[in-house]
């Protein structure tokens, strides 16, 4: 019997763990269909613990996409800590989903999603504790389809023999094509078995099956050759993009659990897509075009969502959004309809620009001004030109300052270190301007308790960006820089104490940076930290540098590199990338012009504004920009709590 | 010069409302800040008029009293909110019951009673019911009356200042044994103490005397809390309020 509940035989066991409520589901909006009554049942796992899972508006989306189809289920899973994973061995419970505690290894896919690279050894812990087997190739056709998504699904390499396939951009549409595959497959008594099935979906655009696709290697231990072992799948496999937003309005009626979690609000999703064309940005430059919600779109999924949630805070999403062509009017106009309703409105991390003082400002009008976080990314001009984020020192120390003034009394300010070309002149340059804005700061708004809080952390290239060929700078440079810098600070206490310095330091950075431009060799590393007991990757407290360092160093050995070959290695114009059979849309070419444009200093401007500057994704993909103005208006609405 | 909030400061409370909920079934497993987190979005979603605190971050009026600890239900979980406007205290219940979670379930809710003193004063004990899968009848009843032979009984708790022995057994005002084959109950009423003794500490106070040792873990469920009176009863902590409200309405109607 499939799709029982493991809740009877879990229950014992959660009355000896730590915060047991992330294991019991039962969130205000979850939902819980009858097994029975649909044909394909999905797994949706964010890898990493339900604090940092459950809020993740990808995961949110496609659950509720999915069960919005009457032939489709889709239950939630989340990585299980320790203390839990140890008695579910001891006593033979399966992974199961929070919503109706079933077994994973019931489900007909399991979906993960990759936001960041450190969850795969969470990925082969699931798949265990599952009872699926680790290896693609040794599933048979009553195993789940482990289906990778997310931004580091556009390089599924190091996880190409666990996964059985990636989905490459948005899913909301992709996961019903899929669906629709293994309900066909299924109605039809399952012919061909599993590789039938995947064969069917390698046919499916934007679906990767890495087994058609066979890896050979030179000399000189780069890639030879990726070639497909079969016609019938695409050579070069595409990203998918979901065109107009506002058929989208999605999440709905997002989740609100009874656990804490790491955004305690709800957001929406105001564009998708960045053109902004920073350099160091993988999430910028996949996810092209810019799409915009309208404002209407967003006015009615803000209404909708909080009284779906009671949440006190709604977060207007997006990789820059104070870049949306109506934001003045979105945080006029919804300033507008919840002044005096006790509801919070904010903007994620923004560009330093003053305009976005001015967009704080509405939207903090009644409210408590207490941090506002900047991320002018690189310490200098000359290193913002590099990375294509160009600011001027004193367009930023005016833009800081004009904050403070307006009864700010916290800065952050966001940076990265071991950029490309960058030297320690560049690092310390953080330090002038964090003296130079409580300077200017204590000035302007006539107080001593202001405080600028300077975040930094090691810089990590990554595929589909310009700085896909870069050296990635070592842990000891990284670690030497922030050292300097927090010297550098700490000069003149008089300052020096109005001004926090927050970082990480260069090693985790060293490991993400081998599972993001690493190839299937890497794979060996993965496995090999998981049953050395690595968990938890992106946990300072279960992140274990000297197990990474040792289990590279023997499992790479064999193929002649090593942690170094693919982390601080530049690599060259006509290596073969293990990524380049997946296409983000992103003209290769393209690509290296603007990495030696980085390198000369040479700025390109964003193509909402200027010209096209081909970077190849809307021919590709056929799709265009869509930005406003719509010139529409939020409808007034009698809102909760007043 | 810090900002202040513009505008008038926020209405007063006009209204005190006393509401009693349960936390039953898987979500027992919720602490008792999940619960306030909880209770706070869904007075929000079920539209009740709170008054809130002055100030840049203004608080919702609440007030809990007692909470049950992580891993046990209740039947009896107690709060108090004010509100800005005045509404019927068992619309308010069943609004705010529908927009909670199921698990949470909002039974009771009356309007507290001018000078009849806080909830908190009406609460010095709990009256609870500890299932015990795997623990034979017999066998509790003979560990019960091992540990009410006793005067005092040490039991090892972690506490804030970390782990420090405690008397499980003074604060015991009665314990008997139920329940079936296979299932023992443990029904015990406990009196507020500090640091507080509860149903996992009896229990481990009975693994001490009598080397009970439960195969699986006890479930508790907290079944009342109020004031014990001489004849060892727990009194419902909200009776003053519904006496006193029904002499209210009956003198209101005599004139």
């Amino acid at each position: 019997m499939t799709g029982q509940s493991l809740y009877p035989r879990l229950e014992p066991l959660l009355a000896q763990v730590q915060k047991p409520i992330q294991y019991v589901g039962g969130e205000l909006n979850a939902q819980v269909k009858a097994w029975d009554d649909v044909a394909v049942h999905w797994a949706l796992m964010y890898p990493d613990a339900y604090e940092v899972g459950l809020p993740n508006q990808g995961l949110m989306i496609l659950y509720e996409v999915l069960n919005e189809r009457p032939d489709a289920l889709a239950e939630r899973t989340y990585a299980v800590w320790p203390d839990l994973a140890a008695l579910m061995r001891e006593h033979g419970v399966g992974q199961f989903t929070v919503d109706a505690h079933r077994a994973v290894r019931d489900f007909d896919l399991l979906g993960v999603s990759f936001a960041t690279e450190l969850g795969y050894t969470n990925l082969l812990e699931a798949l265990d504790l599952a009872g699926v087997p680790l290896h693609a190739v040794d599933r048979d056709e009553t195993h789940p389809v482990v289906v990778a998504g997310g931004h580091a699904a556009f390089n599924p390499e190091p996880v190409a023999d666990f996964v059985d396939c990636a989905v490459l951009g948005d899913g909301e549409q992709v996961v019903g094509d899929v669906t629709d595959v293994v309900a066909a497959w299924k109605e039809q008594g399952r012919p061909g078995g599993r590789e039938e099935l995947l064969t069917r979906l390698a046919r499916v655009d934007g679906v990767y099956v890495p087994r058609f696709y066979a890896v050979s290697y030179g000399p000189d231990g780069a890639i030879a050759a990726v070639t497909r072992t079969r016609d019938d799948v695409p050579a070069r496999v595409g990203k998918r993009t979901v065109m107009d937003l506002d058929e989208w309005p999605y999440p709905k009626t997002p989740l609100v659990p009874l656990a804490e979690s790491v955004h305690e609000r709800m957001s929406v999703e105001i564009f998708r897509g960045c053109t902004r064309g920073c350099r160091f940005c993988q999430a910028g430059m996949i996810t092209r075009p810019v799409r915009e919600r309208t404002i209407t779109g967003i006015g009615s999924m803000v209404d909708q969502g909080l009284r779906a949630t009671g949440y006190e805070e709604v977060g207007l999403l997006s990789l820059s959004s104070a870049d949306h062509s109506e934001i003045g009017q979105v945080a006029k106009e919804l300033a507008d309809r919840y002044e005096g309703t006790n509801t919070g409105l904010s903007l994620p991390s923004t560009r330093v620009d003053a305009f976005n003082v001015t967009l704080a400002n509405e939207l903090s009008r009644n409210g408590r001004r207490s941090g506002l976080t900047f991320a002018p990314e690189g310490g200098s001009e000359r290193i913002r030109r590099v990375i294509n984020k160009t600011v001027s020192k004193e367009d930023l120390v005016r833009t800081v300052t004009t904050a403070y003034a307006n009864g700010w009394q916290q800065v952050k300010l966001y940076f990265m270190c071991g950029l490309p070309t960058e030297t320690d002149e560049d690092v310390l340059e953080i330090a002038d301007l964090a003296v130079e804005v409580i300077r200017a700061g204590r000035e302007a708004s006539g107080r001593r308790d202001i405080r600028c809080t300077v975040s930094i952390g090691g810089f990590v290239p990554k595929p589909h960006t310009p700085f896909q060929w870069a050296a990635q700078a070592g842990a000891e440079t990284i670690d030497h820089r922030l050292r300097v810098l927090r010297q550098a600070i700490n000069a003149d206490r008089r300052i020096g104490r109005s001004i926090g310095l927050r970082y990480h330091d260069g090693k985790p950075g060293v490991v993400e940076g081998l599972l993001s431009r690493g190839d299937r060799r890497v794979g060996r590393v993965i496995e090999g930290v998981w049953r050395d007991g690595g968990r938890f990757d992106g946990w300072s407290e279960h992140f274990s540098y000297e197990r990474w360092a040792r289990v590279a160093a023997a499992e790479l050995a064999p193929y002649g590199v090593d942690l170094d070959w693919f982390t601080t290695r530049e690599r060259t114009q006509d290596e073969v990338l293990p990524w380049d059979h997946l296409d983000s849309g992103l003209d290769k070419e393209w690509l290296w012009d603007d990495w030696q444009d980085a390198l000369s200093e040479e700025e390109v401007a964003d193509c909402r504004w200027t010209p096209c500057y081909d970077c190849g994704v809307c021919p590709t993909n056929g799709t265009e920009i869509q930005i406003g103005p719509t010139g529409r208006s939020l409808i007034p609405l009698t809102v909760v709590g007043r | 010069m810090a900002r202040q909030p513009e505008g008038p400061p926020p209405p007063p409370t006009v209204q005190k409302l006393r509401l009693r909920y349960a936390k039953r079934g898987p979500l027992r497993f919720a602490s008792h800040r999940d619960l306030a987190r909880a209770l706070e979005r869904a007075l929000r979603r079920a539209r009740v008029p709170m008054a809130f605190s002055a100030g840049f971050s203004p608080h919702p009026k609440i007030s809990y009293v007692g909470a049950a600890p992580t891993g046990a239900a209740s039947e009896a979980e107690y709060l108090e909110i004010g509100l800005a406007e005045r509404r019927d205290p068992e619309e308010v219940r069943a609004a705010l019951d529908a927009s909670l979670p199921t698990g949470v379930d909002v039974l009771e809710c009356v309007e507290a009673a001018e000078g009849g003193g806080s909830l908190a004063d009406r609460i010095d004990a709990a009256r609870w019911r500890v299932e015990m899968p795997g623990v034979e009848p017999a066998e509790l009843a003979a560990a019960v009356a091992a540990l009410l032979a006793r005067d005092e009984v040490l039991v090892a708790k972690r506490t804030k200042n970390g782990l420090r022995d405690v008397d499980a057994r003074g604060p015991v005002a009665s314990a008997s044994a139920g329940g079936e084959a296979g299932c023992a109950i443990l029904h015990v009423v406990v009196r507020q103490v500090t640091p507080a003794v509860r149903p996992d500490d009896v229990v481990a106070a009975l693994a001490a005397v009598a080397d009970l040792r439960p195969p699986s873990p006890p479930r508790a469920v907290r079944e009342a809390q109020g004031r014990l009176d001489d004849s060892g009863t727990v009194a419902d902590p909200l009776g003053p309020d519904r006496v006193t409200r029904t002499r209210c309405q009956g003198e209101h109607a005599a004139v």
